[in-house]
């Protein structure tokens, strides 16, 4: 993992101190709120609906126990025991009050993290993929590159006060697990000719306007990286619209002056930056490769797995369901669900944060991930140590097996914490999975990914959900829109919307009546996207609306 | 004609804790139904600036509409505000736990 060097640590202090000046001076009055506001949210900090919420990065997802110690002594001693863990791999608190927040950043200085850039029209936190460096089926470990372009964006004084926020995602493997075509740029790792590079898409992005990335080169070479960033993001800090901040984002851009021209335009100014570049970043992006070497596997018996694995079916039904292959022999990427039925989803207390720390130190080498489905990932375990991992989890309610089926619902906070929401989010989510739990019926239904934002922004991702749920206000009441058919991967779609919105308390049935509809016309095997991308819309709109079909009848 | 003015609360967040507060006839409340209830547009105006005012202790003021109808306590219009007096729905925290006052 990436270790903060002295300029780094300085960096993130002498910032540290700054915000704890200016929360001062906005306490003592010497800072109104209109001034206090950009500052405050630039370190991450935003008022809500019922206090201040503090966004805490976790860079590309990665983090070591002392760091996820930190995040739950921070939880006990300055919030309420917990943290929510987020679609963009940050981890917020949702009860920090203004006076602690400096003491706040200080403590997540001490273990190199920080919240600057969390909020703004910034460049964002970099998210890649959660299971990089372990997957079996990875190309090259994205974080290092995801490092550099951490360092790159951070505090760059071009990009300070862009049209909008922006957002990159990055991985290395063909299979996306970090929903890259729904990024403002999305980087895929790519080789050709046996020259490491990458497929850049831009403008993609959820929202009020649903898009999927486009591809603006299919291969840039590694050492291109940085010069090219900066000329996309610089194209479109110039010409991006800055009279409406619904037209701000880069997929607006992107799509009033269409692909090839921005490429042009890209192209031009990265002519003029590529010299710019001296090769410092390359010489850096080899330390950090060094950085993140894979931990050094070992060879040793399966034996206890197996055995555990054949004599109790409900560690079995875990290890089916959370694990995914390694690239190592011998080893097992595992998944933690933060998605117990009627829970919050990616909540964890800090019970749960130490245990997870405790287990990542002692059976995987010191390594935690979070992922934008809001798990937690021990990236390298040896099948060995799985029963005891797993016996540890279930003290502390962290082994449900339901990864990737349809409780691991992603959940934004919606109207239960967040000033822009139009609906709730969390009890939708808590009754869907609370009403599959009793039918015990989700092993069967297998891989569903229902994903629910509490507002148009969509940080629930809900357009790339299989089946999206998007909370509104009508007319004073909380209603529900389902979108079907939605895809994050690298076969990326936006859902289409079913029609009219449902109640809260239509909105579970609505869900099941879709779910009974899959399973009656499934084939053998047949996946729920697989199903509704060979049937279409029809079958489940007749389902969730049989009075509009018995009225055309 | 303009539309007939309807009874109101001047709320904001508290500038230190962050909580949901209510403009009282001599200061804040954590709690709605201690709040000022303010039926006439002109003065109901005149306590709005009042509250705009206090920069160094609230944040975000506006307008919540109330239904005042009931003599028992005062009643939420919009859902939104109703989970703003309430606090979240997943679990017992903020005004569900503490009701301390905010001076």
């Amino acid at each position: 993992m990436y270790q903060y060097s002295e300029f780094d640590t300085d960096f993130i202090a002498s910032r540290n101190a700054q915000f704890r000046a200016q929360v001062e001076r906005r306490i003592d009055g010497s800072l109104t709120e209109d001034e206090f506001k950009p500052l405050r949210l630039m370190n991450g900090l935003y008022l809500q609906l019922h206090a201040y919420m503090l966004r805490v990065a976790i860079p590309y997802g990665t983090l070591n126990s002392a760091q996820m110690h930190v995040l739950a002594d921070i939880s006990k001693k300055f919030d309420k025991g917990y943290g929510h863990f987020t679609t963009r791999q940050n981890i917020q608190y949702n009860w920090p009050e203004l006076r602690d927040v400096p003491d706040m950043l200080d403590a997540l200085g001490a273990v190199g993290m920080h919240a600057i850039q969390t909020s703004g029209n910034t460049i964002r936190n970099v998210t890649a993929d959660h299971f990089a460096g372990a997957a079996a089926d990875e190309i090259a470990d994205p974080r290092p590159v995801a490092e550099l372009i951490r360092q790159w964006s951070t505090d760059h004084p071009e990009f300070q006060f862009m049209p909008r926020k922006f957002k990159i995602a990055i991985t290395g493997s063909p299979n996306d697990r970090a929903v890259t075509r729904a990024h403002d740029i999305g980087l895929r790792m790519v080789e050709k000719d046996g020259l490491a590079g990458f497929e850049v898409l831009v403008g993609g992005g959820l929202g009020r306007t649903p898009m999927i990335g486009k591809v603006i080169t299919d291969f840039l070479p590694q050492e291109d990286l940085l010069p090219y960033l900066e000329a996309i993001v610089s194209v479109w800090n110039q010409i991006g619209r800055r009279d409406n901040k619904y037209k701000a984002r880069i997929k607006i851009t992107v799509h009033e002056h269409g692909i090839d021209e921005i490429r042009r335009l890209v192209d031009d100014r990265f002519a003029i930056l590529k010299s710019t570049f001296t090769g410092i970043d390359q010489q850096l992006l080899a330390h950090f490769v060094d950085q993140f070497a894979a931990p050094e596997f070992v060879t040793k018996s399966e034996a206890t797995f197996k055995d555990a694995y054949h004599r109790d079916p409900i560690f079995r039904s875990w290890a089916d369901t959370n694990i995914t292959p390694h690239k190592a022999d011998g080893y097992a990427i595992v998944s933690i669900s933060l998605k117990k039925h009627g829970a919050t989803p990616g909540d964890a207390s800090a019970i749960q944060m130490r245990l997870m720390a405790e287990l990542a130190k002692r059976f995987g080498h010191d390594e935690l991930r979070i992922s934008h489905e809001q798990n937690v990932i021990l990236p390298h375990v040896h099948k060995s140590d799985l029963p005891s991992i797993y016996a540890a989890l279930k003290a502390q309610d962290l082994a449900t097996a339901n990864i990737g089926l349809i409780s691991d619902i992603i959940a934004c906070p919606g109207m239960d914490y967040c000033a822009l929401a139009t609906a709730r989010s969390i009890p939708i989510a808590q009754e869907i999975a609370t009403r599959f739990d009793e039918l015990k019926l989700e092993h069967e239904i297998g891989n569903l990914k229902i994903k629910i934002s509490g507002c148009i922004n969509a940080c629930g991702h809900h357009h790339v959900g299989h089946i999206g749920i998007l909370g509104l206000d009508r007319a004073g009441v909380e209603n529900y829109q389902i979108t079907l058919g939605g895809d994050h991967t690298e076969t990326a779609a936006v859902g289409e919307r079913a029609g009219p919105g449902f109640s809260a308390d239509e909105i579970i049935p609505a869900v099941e009546r879709i779910v009974t509809t899959y399973l009656d016309l499934r084939n053998e095997g047949e996946e729920f996207l697989a199903t509704y991308r060979r049937l279409g819309l029809a079958p489940f709109k007749a389902a969730l609306y049989p009075e509009a079909q018995a009225n055309a009848a | 004609m303009p539309k007939p003015f309807t009874p109101k609360v001047v709320t904001a967040n508290d500038l230190l804790i962050g909580d949901v507060i209510y403009q009282t006839i001599s200061g804040w409340s954590r709690n709605l139904n201690d709040a000022e209830v303010l039926t006439d547009e002109a003065h109901a105006d005149l306590r709005k600036i009042e509250a705009s005012q206090q920069t160094n202790h609230v944040v975000g003021v506006y307008f919540m509409d109330i239904d005042a109808s009931s003599s028992d306590s005062l009643q939420t219009k919009h859902f939104r505000e109703a989970f703003r007096a309430k606090g979240p729905s997943n679990y017992a925290h903020g005004k569900q736990t503490a009701q301390t006052e905010v001076s």
